[in-house]
């Protein structure tokens, strides 16, 4: 039996959150990938050549095209006849579809995991990360979603799966989408970034967050974070936030500033491989995390720092 | 039109929870315990629906052992008009409790169904999605806003890298983001009122609902540790550091 990944995608291209699901359930049986969509071509073509996949499934509808939970859920749940799992990634797509098809299957679902131990064991965060379970399952079938820095991203190549038109199913007309508002970036994108600058509370206002963490950013190619109360004050929006209830990051460096590294902070940044933190209350508990500690302003310390690997 | 809010019992979010030396579970005995946040906002989302006129009565629903009543007098307070205390001794998982919601809303049936996006202690993020699907409900995961009209309610929900508005049939489940609002500080005289409230008790066996668990816990383990560092004197030492020691830029 294999594994169903459902892809993320916004019917122009597939988004990278679903390389995480495709490599980690390639260590769970074959691997066929469902691209639900409107005018998704080009998706599908993407999906194929993903390394590990061996089949597409293309299934075209107009009420498939902004991915609403209540719409993809019977066809993903009609296709999971033929699957022992059925996997996304934990994105905000993955967390909204999922449990939905989970529970219409009559089947447990498995949250965020970190770690596949064995075909039914598994392993998963709680308490903001403070612990992991490890959880296993009688169940016959399964609905997973993967930790996406637990795991890394299959390879956009090398693959040449087989592309199966699947048919749509009628339209459940029980919710609509009115629209969608992305913030516009250069950056790159926050789960994504191999270097990540994020700012607390302590930049004091929206232009100073600005001010202070865009060069530094710049010049090291970062993406920009923020902790929650940052976002609550209004200094960033909020699908920037880095924590238990917002974004988990694990790039290769990150730099805390003015962030005093709550619980529910680290919760999202603590894989990252080196963890830098510039705070001036040297009991900050970001300090009990990072690698290399500076206590200082941050008003003074930041654009030093800008400026020394200007060079 | 009847509002019903699940709310659960769960470690304060400011504890910081250690594994018990025999790896079976967390350490929860003696802790403070709270209101989940994200079910807060719930009660208080429902609670600014009523005084908006747009909802008459909140139910506020949860499931769990005799203290759950704590929670429950808590959402009184909030503003809630009577509660429903399932009550059981094991722990839940998230399709058992949304199956013990379902069997709530049949008999409530409520026009809106608010809960909070995740516990912060098992951090499923899956009964409002579960609930939404037994009931055959549209849902609105992640909101931050919302609009309750007579046929549909409008929410503004947090996606990465933005956010969507999305359109709802009646009756629909919606869970709470953080954004969604701030909850109001309970005052003195209205935990008092709360005393007053309707709490109806009920044996979980008599809702005849299948709830055995089918995921379980082989083992609760510690984080990796990470290893100590240094604090550095200088931005020169860190840039340094970060070149020659972490290699990372």
């Amino acid at each position: 039996m294999s594994v169903l990944v459902i892809a993320e995608h916004n019917n122009q291209h597939l988004n990278p959150a679903t390389l995480h699901a495709v490599k980690a359930a390639e260590k769970l049986g074959e691997v066929h990938v469902l691209v639900a969509g409107n005018g998704v071509a080009a998706v599908a073509e993407e999906a194929k050549q993903v390394a590990g996949v061996a089949k597409v499934l293309v299934a075209e509808a107009a009420h498939y095209a902004e991915g609403l939970a209540e719409e993809l859920t019977p066809l993903v749940v009609k296709l999971a006849a033929d699957y022992r799992y059925v996997a996304a990634t934990a994105t905000a797509f993955g967390k909204n579809l999922l449990p939905r098809v989970a529970a219409v299957l009559d089947v447990p679902q498995i949250s965020d995991l970190t770690e596949i131990v064995d075909n039914q064991t598994f392993v998963r965060p709680i308490y903001a990360g403070n612990a992991f379970e490890m959880v296993q399952t009688p169940s016959e079938k399964l609905v997973l979603t993967f930790r996406a820095t637990a795991f890394e991203a299959a390879a956009t190549t090398g693959g040449n799966a087989e592309v199966v038109k699947v048919a749509a199913l009628e339209a459940q007309n029980i919710s609509r989408f009115v629209k969608r508002d992305l913030a516009q970036s250069d950056r790159p994108d926050l789960t994504q970034a191999n270097v990540v600058v994020t700012g607390g509370r302590a930049l004091g206002s929206a232009e100073n967050f600005k001010q202070i963490l865009t060069p530094l950013a710049d010049v090291l190619g970062a993406a920009i974070g923020a902790s929650r109360s940052a976002v609550e004050a209004e200094y960033a929006p909020n699908d920037l936030q880095v924590g238990q209830t917002g974004k988990v990051v694990a790039p290769q460096l990150y730099i805390a500033i003015g962030v005093s590294g709550a619980i529910q902070h680290v919760a999202g940044m603590q894989d990252s491989k080196v963890i830098v933190a510039i705070n001036k209350d040297a009991d900050a508990p970001i300090f009990n995390v990072a690698d290399y500690g500076i206590v200082g302003d941050l008003f003074e310390i930041v654009p030093q720092l800008t400026e020394a690997l200007k060079n | 039109m009847k509002a019903l809010v699940a709310v659960k019992r769960v470690v304060d979010y400011n504890v910081k929870v250690r594994v018990k030396a025999d790896g079976s579970d967390v350490d929860i005995g003696n802790v403070k315990m709270s209101m989940n946040p994200f079910d807060e906002i719930a009660v208080e989302e429902a609670v600014r629906l009523k005084e908006a006129g747009k909802v008459n009565e909140i139910v506020a629903v949860s499931i769990g052992e005799k203290k759950c009543e704590d929670t429950l007098r808590t959402a009184l307070a909030m503003g809630a008009d009577r509660a429903i205390h399932i009550e059981a001794d094991t722990k839940l998982e998230p399709l058992a409790v949304a199956k013990l919601l379902k069997a709530v809303a049949d008999k409530e049936n409520p026009k809106i169904v608010l809960l909070g996006k995740q516990a912060i202690d098992d951090d499923a993020n899956q009964t409002a999605q579960m609930l939404a699907a037994l009931l055959n409900a549209p849902q609105a995961t992640f909101a931050s806003k919302v609009e309750l009209n007579d046929n549909e309610v409008i929410v503004t929900r947090e996606i990465d890298g933005g956010e969507e508005v999305i359109a709802l049939n009646l009756p629909a489940v919606i869970s709470a983001d953080l954004r969604l609002n701030e909850p109001r500080f309970v005052k003195l005289p209205n935990i008092m009122a709360a005393k007053k409230k309707p709490l109806e008790k009920v044996a979980l066996a008599d809702l005849g609902v299948e709830t055995a668990a089918r995921v379980n816990v082989v083992k609760v383990l510690e984080p990796k540790a990470r290893q100590a560092g240094v604090k550095v004197a200088s931005v020169a030492e860190l840039v340094e550091k970060l070149k020659n020691e972490a290699k990372v830029i």
